[in-house]
């Protein structure tokens, strides 16, 4: 390549690059070294210690807390896909092309809504005297307000509303550029509808959905409004321990350790998405 | 010529209106969401000619954190939990106020605490609110004698109804209370009785919420009561939701306090003692107790003369030498009792 057009090549991805580094890499090297050092009373003492990591290992309920963290984030990006894919399948395929923009327009609705507005409304329908409970009741379906808000159920529907409109715009962009022919090409062949869809459509709008999921990953395992709002803090998740480090003794240094930890669940997710997003599986 | 005139005479105008607008000076206060009202702010903001411009934290570890990492002089005052004012002041970040100029005669002597505000001999902060973590309710869903008792409010009786407010120290002073240990008295041998209390509460509440999800949810009927709460989370309904009201039970109840002072960098330390005078006078106290974001008792009891009959008594303020007599103060533990309380704490929510 001429020496003009790498200049210019570099000169075009500078400022990407630098955005990068100034936003991505400096940060996360900083939060590196900040979980190696320890706090001395109210000095931080700048070092190489492994202490916060020995004392996140030692403590059962920050144990908990990630298993509480894993197991809400899975449930909620399986039950995001499976209900934002048939929606994204109906606007692409089923709505007629001059609606399809309103439809998605309706469907990122809520997106418009603070997030905190969000949660705080979902507590309402889902509050012993909301919506739901006031419909079941003059359904005859129940004879007395259930407990809904306040529960792992409130916390995943929440996270739900949210992330399958997310899901939706990635599968949709998915599958608009799905040409029909290949479809055409399964049913002639001899496949039936099921089949088609199973062997020739999923495998080629895995990249949307894993885009998606993954997107929904990172973005529910570091929430920490949701869980508190709707979840009723019942149950601890890692970010609502970084948040009480900080509060009142302003421990960075164990706090920047257990970011570390969610970032390493973050890449462990990324892994296993990229092995599906091999271009030979598409 | 005329015209001429006119226009210097317009032009002239316009620059002693500029040399007025940035002669107002602007004062830059770290505080507690309860200063950010209007109402509070803007007659200090007429009288002095000034622009008080707010920031809210949560916090004491956070504020500090701010201030570090701020250049010196971008803070001017600095409102903090009354039991953190040593942190702030081992920390180098106060200085020292007229203690002469603040009329802390008037106030409730409980509150004063001197030892808190004041190391070697020195004034650094004062008292400016009070209140009580204790037991909030609905009146019209729970038995009213019952709340007289920590141990009735947290029996099977009430299982699934309360929520518990979501800080560790005052919740784990109430817990404290209720098996008869003082919160002064807190440490480390005590830490397993009140781990016991702790779990029973978690066990029975149906949530640990913050001050605006435990206001919502003992609005909208999800719990009857709220173990920790008080005067700053009931009384600014006390008009709409009169049935929603607070007691301190018969073991008593913890009391906590908000501190002002003025920060050692500010580059204009007289307009901010000025501001922190203003905030403790009677009617920055008036305004201050009763602010929309959460109403609390002022320090300076000569407020209760501009505070209205039912405003004093939403505040309980006839109550208060009874409540002053039988609360304590919260919990104030040193860094390593600090450490082993939150690690309680996090362990019993994570149960």
């Amino acid at each position: 390549m001429p020496l003009r057009d790498r200049t210019l090549g570099w000169g075009l991805a500078a400022p990407a690059l630098l955005w990068t580094v100034a936003f991505f890499v400096v940060p996360f090297v900083v939060m590196g070294a900040m979980s190696l050092a320890t706090l001395d009373g109210r000095t931080l003492v700048w070092g190489l210690s492994l202490s916060n990591y020995a004392e996140i290992a030692d403590k059962a309920y920050i144990w908990r807390a990630i298993l509480v963290s894993l197991e809400i984030t899975l449930t909620v990006t399986a039950l995001s896909v499976l209900l934002a894919y048939p929606l994204a399948w109906i606007i692409a395929f089923r709505v007629p092309q001059r609606w399809q923009r309103l439809a998605l327009l309706l469907a990122i609705l809520p997106f418009w809504t603070s997030y905190v507005v969000r949660s705080y409304a979902w507590l309402l329908v889902l509050a012993r005297e909301g919506v739901v409970n006031q419909t079941l009741m003059t359904l005859g379906l129940i004879a007395e307000p259930i407990t809904l808000a306040n529960t792992r159920i409130a916390t995943v529907t929440g996270f739900v509303h949210f992330f399958v409109m997310l899901l939706t715009l990635t599968i949709f962009a998915n599958l608009v550029q799905l040409s029909p022919n290949y479809r055409r090409a399964a049913m002639d062949l001899g496949a039936n509808a099921f089949q088609t869809f199973w062997h020739v459509v999923l495998p080629l709008t895995l990249p949307g959905i894993v885009t998606g999921a993954f997107l929904t990953f990172v973005l529910c395992i570091g929430d920490y409004i949701t869980p508190q709002i709707l979840g009723g803090n019942n149950e601890l998740t890692v970010p609502q321990v970084i948040m009480v480090q900080l509060g009142r003794r302003a421990d960075f240094p164990l706090a920047s350790a257990l970011a570390i930890v969610l970032m390493g669940l973050v890449t462990l997710a990324y892994l296993a998405c990229a092995r599906w997003l091999r271009l030979d599986r598409i | 010529m005329s015209n001429c005139l006119a226009r210097l005479t317009g032009t002239t105008v316009l620059v002693c209106a500029a040399g007025a607008a940035t002669a107002q000076e602007e004062l830059n206060a770290l505080v507690w969401c309860d200063h950010t009202d209007p109402a509070l702010i803007e007659p200090f903001e007429e009288k002095f000619n000034a622009k008080v411009n707010l920031r809210e934290y949560e916090g004491t570890g956070a504020a500090l954190a701010l201030l570090e990492q701020s250049r010196p002089g971008d803070w001017d005052v600095l409102v903090i939990d009354g039991i953190d004012v040593f942190r702030a002041v081992d920390a180098g970040i106060l200085a020292p106020l007229p203690a002469d100029d603040l009329p802390t005669a008037d106030f409730f002597p409980e509150v004063v605490m001197e030892e808190n505000n004041s190391a070697d001999g020195q004034v650094y902060a004062v008292t400016e609110k009070f209140g009580y973590n204790t037991i909030s309710y609905n009146a019209d869903a729970v038995d009213e004698a019952d709340m007289q008792d920590m141990a009735a409010v947290l029996s099977e009786k009430y299982a699934g109804r309360l929520s518990i407010y979501d800080y560790y120290l005052p919740v784990m002073g109430l817990a404290a209370l209720a098996d008869g240990i003082a919160t002064a008295d807190i440490d480390g041998t005590s830490l397993e009785s009140i781990g016991a209390t702790l779990s029973t509460m978690k066990e029975r509440s149906a949530s640990v919420a913050g001050v605006v999800a435990a206001q919502t949810a003992l609005a909208t009927g999800e719990v009857d009561i709220v173990v920790g709460g008080g005067e700053w989370l009931t009384a600014v309904l006390s008009n709409e939701r009169p049935e929603l009201t607070w007691t301190i039970p018969e073991q008593g109840a913890v009391r906590w306090t908000q501190s002002i002072g003025v920060l050692a960098d500010s580059e204009k330390p007289e307009l901010a003692t000025e501001f922190v005078k203003y905030i403790v006078s009677p009617e920055g106290q008036a305004a201050l107790a009763t602010s929309s974001c959460f109403w609390g008792m002022p320090a300076n009891a000569k407020a209760g003369d501009l505070l209205s009959d039912a405003q004093k008594t939403a505040l309980r303020w006839d109550e208060q030498p009874d409540y002053l007599a039988r609360t304590q103060l919260y919990p104030a533990p040193d860094t390593d009792l600090d450490i082993e309380m939150q690690d309680l704490w996090l362990e019993t929510l994570s149960q």
